[in-house]
């Protein structure tokens, strides 16, 4: 894709807020997404962290209960100020979404094959018969064995791993521009993930298909991203391009993400290792870097505002004040 | 102690030390076909767990991976009680489950297991601490400990109690929802603990808190686990002895270290070696294994791998290959471990 090219979805500064008995949990806290066409950003990060929240709310499925705040673009388009129609019109059509958990994705009741057959007549003007062949069509690009007959089935008639790739197929049936994936591959061995990893990348070089990818699996992120972005506690604490945030992770919490075992292989009889303590309560948030409390190199400054993002390099960022201060003495650097 | 009062394990260890805590011979489960959920005779009989042998000793955990579909999660709710086998036995620390000795109550009671699905494994209106505390108080225990050992176990896992207890299974992410099945599991106190992708939706730091929780039970209590997963660096780290299955067969079984240093089935060599790439300038561009997705309603005669297999040869197609010894206690499925089986890459090596 030519460096040019307009960001097909532009988030700047969303929040979402949770309404509880405590008062209001405040799970998106200014997120910034850029996305072009073809192109792919892997979302690592803490569990709880609001990723799936962030993905749900650029498709508007949050209940009207959540208040949802800042801008999101996608496709031109202002996608809050959207209404029930035309909405209907941008999901699954313009973007979407791979649900973290396949039972959200299926009505238990109907066939497989039916309910993708469905979701296309929804959006195309095709015969019912046109459908059904889209659908065997995807259910071969996503290698689910003998896919004819597993058209026919219904939801809890597959293993986990199938029905991971019938949503997967799902979800790319009507040719979606933007495809917000979360967490599609964890139910999938890796000989069958490397072939879905390899049918995105396919199909973002053919379709020019942009791509969120949320995964816990570092190696994932590396077959699949161009950049990575890193969330903690509502925020994204640091991204760039994918070979600079793996090599040079500059955020603590992120340097220790990644040394949290070595992604590779794992010594026997060892303990594994943790980042100590444990991530801040969303409805009261600490003054401050809110990884502050776990971060080894805690300093006094760092309690007292939630740190900017800080250039690491190029298109390389961090929200550090750490990485402020070593920027400040090294002019030029 | 923390976590309440388990009874010590020689309580409950009525087989001892010698005997398996599972023993699981011939089982088999077909789905469909004759009789089928929706009487759908002609959709033909899916032969998700054909047949396998394997035994799980008091203290160890036994690794389970293979390909998606391969009936590895038949296989824990066959071993859960939760679906009836069509042929086989299952024997619990050397009882038969739901014979005079061992009825299904006091096995359920002693075995437990964490769903691949953990959306729809928790009830929708009980919180996350009437979730946790709902088995004990079934079984007796009093209102006030019952809670006391579900915050217990929430802590353990990483969910402030403060925070999480009073949540709905909506209201929580789905690493959350994963640690509240681990600690609803661990609430009763099971010798067999089944885990089914049970800690893939956690990062990987809280991931680590976790399987460091897993193995302290297990030392100090003795706990036994199978543990089922795609995360081959996981399944490394935490199993003593690893099953391979390819469609509903076991493919590989032994130790695990052997099975990562020298995979004796080309399935489980295929399956390494598809392991993604951790270097940004050199990514996959080819997958590893290929060919159609075996279909389980028809299988593949002889060896159940040999369309999709780099060593195969006639002889593979006709006759199915049994279990052969490559090391001590390392099996492998595969013509090439059996020096008898008249291979023809057997005699040029
Ligand atoms: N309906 C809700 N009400 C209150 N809090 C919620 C609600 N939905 C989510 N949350 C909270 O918002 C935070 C972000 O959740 P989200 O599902 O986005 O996490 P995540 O980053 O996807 O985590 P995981 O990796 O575990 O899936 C979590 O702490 C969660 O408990
Ligand atoms: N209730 C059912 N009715 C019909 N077929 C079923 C049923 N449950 C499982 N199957 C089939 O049995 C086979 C084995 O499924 P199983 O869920 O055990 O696989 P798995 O090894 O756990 O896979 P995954 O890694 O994808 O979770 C699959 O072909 C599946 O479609
Ligand atoms: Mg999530
Ligand atoms: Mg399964």
């Amino acid at each position: 894709m030519s460096m040019t090219a307009e960001p097909i979805v532009e988030a700047v500064g969303l929040t979402v807020d949770f309404a509880s008995a405590k008062g209001p949990i405040r799970a998106v806290s200014g997120v910034d997404l850029s996305l072009k066409p073809g192109e792919t950003l892997a979302l690592l990060g803490e569990s709880g962290s609001g990723k799936s929240v962030s993905l749900r709310a650029l498709m508007r499925l949050h209940p009207s209960s959540a208040k949802i705040g800042g801008s999101v673009r996608v496709d031109g388009r202002d996608v809050l100020a959207m209404s029930a129609r035309e909405l209907s019109a941008y999901r699954g059509k313009i973007v979407s979404m791979i649900f973290q958990d396949p039972g959200l994705a299926f009505d238990p009741v109907y066939r497989i094959g039916d309910q993708i057959a469905e979701a296309v007549m929804r959006h195309e003007r095709v015969s019912r018969a046109e459908a059904r062949k889209r659908a065997l069509e995807l259910f071969e690009r996503v290698r689910i064995p003998s896919p004819e007959r597993r058209l026919d089935n219904y939801p809890h008639e597959m293993s986990g791993g199938m029905r991971q790739r019938a949503m997967i197929a799902l979800a790319l049936a009507c040719r979606p521009k933007v495809l917000l994936a979360d967490e599609p591959t964890t139910a999938l061995d890796a000989t069958v993930q490397i072939q879905v990893l390899l049918l995105l990348r396919e199909l973002q070089r053919e379709f020019g298909l942009a791509i969120v990818f949320v995964t816990h699996d570092v190696g994932v992120a590396v077959e699949i991203a161009d950049r990575i972005a890193v969330m903690y506690a509502g925020r994204i604490v640091e991204s760039g391009p994918c070979a600079d945030v793996i090599r040079n992770a500059a955020h603590p919490y992120t340097r220790g993400l990644l040394s949290s075992r070595s992604h590779g292989a794992l010594g026997k009889d060892e303990r594994l290792k943790a980042i100590p303590g444990s991530p801040p309560d969303l409805a009261a948030p600490p003054p401050g870097c809110a990884f502050g409390p776990r971060c080894e190199s805690f300093a006094e400054v760092c309690g007292s505002a939630m740190p900017d993002n800080v250039v690491v390099s190029s298109s390389h960022i961090a929200r550090c004040v750490r990485l402020a201060i070593r920027n400040s003495s090294q002019p030029g650097g | 102690m923390i976590i309440g009062a388990p009874p010590a394990p020689e309580d409950r260890d009525r087989g001892g030390p010698g005997t398996p805590l599972l023993d699981v011979r011939g089982l088999t489960k077909h789905f469909g076909g004759k009789g089928g959920l929706f009487g759908k005779a002609k959709s033909g009989v899916v032969r998700a767990v054909d047949g396998i042998d394997f035994s799980v000793a008091k203290g160890e955990t036994l690794g389970i991976v293979g390909e998606s579909g391969c009936g590895k999660s038949t296989t824990a709710r066959l071993v859960m009680q939760i679906i009836r086998p069509d042929a086989g036995d299952i024997l619990f620390d050397g009882e038969a489950v739901g014979s005079q000795a061992l009825s299904l109550g006091d096995f359920r009671r002693q075995a437990q297991m964490v769903f691949q699905d953990s959306y729809a494994s928790l009830n929708p209106r009980l919180t996350v601490e009437e979730t946790v505390a709902f088995g004990p108080r079934v079984q007796g225990a009093k209102p006030a400990a019952a809670l006391a050992k579900a915050h217990d176990l929430l802590h353990r896992v990483g969910l402030e109690p403060r925070r999480f207890a009073g949540r709905y299974p909506h209201e929580i992410s789905g690493g959350q929802r994963q640690r509240v099945n681990i600690a609803r599991a661990l609430s009763l106190d099971p010798r067999l603990l089944i885990l089914d992708e049970a800690v893939s939706a956690l990062d990987k730091s809280v991931e680590a808190q976790v399987l460091n929780l897993l193995l302290d039970l297990k030392r100090d209590f003795g706990l036994t686990y199978m543990f089922i997963t795609h995360d081959l660096n996981v399944v490394r780290f935490m199993s003593d002895r690893i099953m391979v299955m390819y469609l509903g067969k076991v493919a590989e079984f032994g130790p695990s270290e052997p099975i990562f240093e020298k995979p004796g089935h080309p399935y489980t060599a295929a399956l390494l070696s598809s392991m993604p790439s951790m270097d940004p300038d050199h990514r996959t561009q080819e997958a590893p294994l290929t060919g159609d997705p075996p279909n389980p309603i028809d299988p593949p005669s002889g060896c159940r791998f040999h369309p999709r297999c780099k060593m195969v040869s006639t002889l593979c197609s006709q006759a199915e290959p049994r279990l052969s010894t490559m090391g001590e206690d390392h099996l492998a499925a595969c013509h090439l471990a059996d020096p008898q089986s008249g291979h023809p890459r057997l005699a040029a090596a």
